[in-house]
């Protein structure tokens, strides 16, 4: 027999038949290895969570007239440069001023499905307008005009072409009933909002719209790429990002990974000192086998072999628990933090258990080389 | 030239003389007992012939070389080497089975070989036991183990501190059996005991008292074969000092 061959054999006798003790020490080293490659694989997954998140946000791109007005075929043109699937939703906005109970009040028309895709934190009592005649106003409004759901409202509108012959012209007056009440906490509580088609009904003017707001699934570089297409593809469009967003996005992509790395270094570090420890016992226990090693001809150098060996083993097989179990962990913490499911890095594996290996054999150091200290002389006398 | 010899050996802990200027000689394939009283200083004598501890002061010579300076490292390698252990209270590794204890020696001196650990446990009458592990064997056949490890990488010397302190007669007889079979061999034995019927089957009895060899018995009974010239130097020594004697340095 080869000497290597008895070697394992000792080493796998040691890990087999004193099972209880070296659970307890797997135990430490798995749980270390799992929360490592498991923050790790987020680490690596939380850009693109990232992504998706500020989606969630708002809107990313704003479409502004290059002259007065946009129409809904320039803000088409504009959106056909974008690769279709990646569009999450496109808002127009047109406002005009109205007045409700002879108080001015600003009224949006807007189309709704694209609104509730580029504003999706609104908060709406009720529910969104989803037919002609039906009216969604701000939380400010509803306070202010002592409004509730259900209520029938009038809404009156001056045509501008007023002026100053004022006595001839007949204020347009719709009724809407009242849907939904929106609450933001923003400037969006003072308006009022009805369908693109019932505000042309109202002001008897088609497409004049003001802005249109977008939500598009892309990185800040490739948003910033669009917009200077659109802007060249169609002169009618000023496509701008908007800049809130996309720059706290990066902001807080970067704090959030500093502290992954910070968690993750911590962990590190409680590993070793767990690993540390559970040797140190593992040592003590064996005082005794340490010294009848010695005591038959075991030099130093061949009890830090065997020791360390054990060690690392130990390291191997945590760090491929570890790595399934991480891999379970990050998972978990993707559904439930981020909503959506993560994708397996096979390459995370070999690393998850070289690491592992090595921080195990790293922290045994110190408490293996007190093994070698032990005097067989005195270990060996008496009970 | 004599394979063991002790010159003038001292090992002082503190005030304490463990061992008291103790000379001695061990000839190539002698069986000697040690002997006296708890505390008189025979396992630190062991232990200094088997290169675990150094003495105070004094000469080791182990085959005409001084071993009593050299470093901790070079005494592993002579103690690998040259001498084989057996101790009171067995210590086998308690993870690893009969034959892989056995083994261990080999791993460490040479190169482990199976089938020669095999023929060792047959020789102590153990071939049925050797998948087992020490918690599995009874303290005789741990016992026994310890022996054919102690035998295994052919030692110069074999030292046994107790080696029958916790076993009952039966066991104690097949062990006794055991060193007659390696003396017959030619293995140097040297073996401390408490109990005189282990002692008087040697070919020489030494009692130590207080550190000090207060009595060198040359066994006229012995029966077993003897591999060395007769005269040698088995003179019998009368007592080195009268009971008196010791009893009055005592009480001072
Ligand atoms: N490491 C030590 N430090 C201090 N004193 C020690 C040490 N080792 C042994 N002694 C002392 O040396 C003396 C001899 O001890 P030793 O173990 O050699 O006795 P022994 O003859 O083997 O006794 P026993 O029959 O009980 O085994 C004892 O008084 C013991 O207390
Ligand atoms: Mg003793």
């Amino acid at each position: 027999m080869k000497k290597r061959q008895m070697y394992f054999r000792m080493i796998i006798a040691s890990l087999m038949r004193r099972r209880s003790r070296m659970l307890v020490a797997l135990l430490s080293i798995a749980i270390g290895a799992t929360v490592l490659s498991g923050l790790v694989t987020i680490y690596y997954d939380v850009p693109r969570q990232m992504g998706a998140q500020f989606r969630n946000y708002g809107a990313n791109m704003i479409f502004t007239p290059a002259e007065d007005k946009l129409t809904l075929e320039e803000i088409q043109q504009g959106a056909a440069v974008l690769n279709g699937k990646d569009v999450v939703g496109i808002a127009p906005y047109r406002y005009e001023n109205v007045r409700i109970h002879e108080r001015p009040v600003v009224i949006a028309g807007t189309d709704m499905t694209g609104a509730q895709a580029t504003s999706p934190y609104w908060h709406v009592e009720g529910s969104w307008p989803s037919a002609d005649g039906q009216i969604m106003i701000g939380a400010g409004i509803a306070e202010s005009f002592r409004l509730k759901m259900g209520d029938l409202l009038e809404v009156s509108y001056t045509p501008e072409e007023a002026g100053e012959d004022a006595e001839t012209v007949v204020d347009r007056i719709t009724e809407f009933e009242i849907t939904g009440i929106l609450d933001t906490g923003g400037s969006e509580e003072d308006y009022v909002y009805v369908s693109l088609a019932d505000l042309e009904a109202l002001t008897e003017k088609p497409d004049s719209i003001d802005v249109a707001e977008l939500s598009i699934s892309a990185t800040s570089e490739e948003l910033a790429a669009y917009a200077e297409q659109i802007s060249n593809a169609v002169p009618a469009v000023n496509a701008r990002l908007v800049k809130r967003v996309t720059a706290s996005e990066t902001t807080v992509l970067t704090k959030l990974q500093a502290l992954v790395l910070l968690v993750t270094i911590v962990v590190l570090a409680l590993t070793m000192i767990c690993v540390a420890t559970t040797m140190t016992a593992v040592v003590t226990e064996r005082r005794k086998e340490i010294g009848l090693r010695k005591a038959i001809g075991a030099s130093d150098a061949s009890i830090i072999k065997e020791f360390l060996g054990e060690s690392m083993m130990l390291g191997g097989l945590g760090g491929i628990l570890g790595s399934i179990l991480g891999f379970i962990f990050a998972q978990q913490v993707s559904i439930h933090v981020f909503s959506s499911s993560i994708s397996f890095m096979p390459a995370l594996v070999p690393i998850t258990i070289l690491v592992s290996v090595l921080v195990t054999g790293l922290s045994s150091l110190m408490p293996i080389r007190s093994a070698t200290e032990v005097d067989p002389a005195l270990v060996l006398k008496g009970e | 030239m004599s394979l063991l010899e002790l010159k003038h050996i001292y090992k002082i802990y503190g005030e304490l003389h463990a061992l008291d200027d103790v000379s001695m000689k061990v000839e190539k394939g002698e069986w000697v007992s040690i002997m006296g009283p708890s505390g008189s200083g025979k396992s630190t004598m062991m232990n200094i012939i088997g290169c675990m501890d150094k003495p105070s002061k004094g000469e080791v010579l182990l085959d005409g070389v001084d071993i009593s300076k050299e470093s901790s490292k070079n005494l592993t390698t002579v103690r690998r080497d040259k001498i084989g252990l057996i101790f009171q209270q067995f210590h086998l590794v308690n993870y690893l089975t009969a034959v892989e204890n056995v083994m261990l020696a080999q791993y460490y001196h040479s190169i482990p070989d199976e089938k020669e650990a095999m023929e060792a446990l047959e020789r102590v009458g153990l071939a049925d036991r050797a998948r087992h592990l020490p918690s599995q064997l009874s303290g005789g056949e741990q016992q026994r183990v310890c022996v054919a490890r102690a035998l295994i990488n052919y030692p110069e010397i074999i030292l046994a501190d107790e080696p029958t302190g916790n076993l009952d007669e039966a066991n104690e007889e097949i062990v006794v059996d055991l060193f007659h079979k390696l003396h017959d061999e030619g293995t140097t034995l040297i073996v401390v005991t408490h109990d005189p019927e282990v002692a008087e089957v040697a070919q020489k009895t030494i009692v130590l008292r207080n550190g000090r060899v207060v009595k060198e018995v040359v066994n006229q009974n012995f029966t077993g074969k003897i591999h060395f010239s007769e005269e040698g130097t088995h003179v019998t020594k009368t007592d080195l000092k009268s009971e008196e004697e010791i009893k009055a340095e005592e009480s001072k």
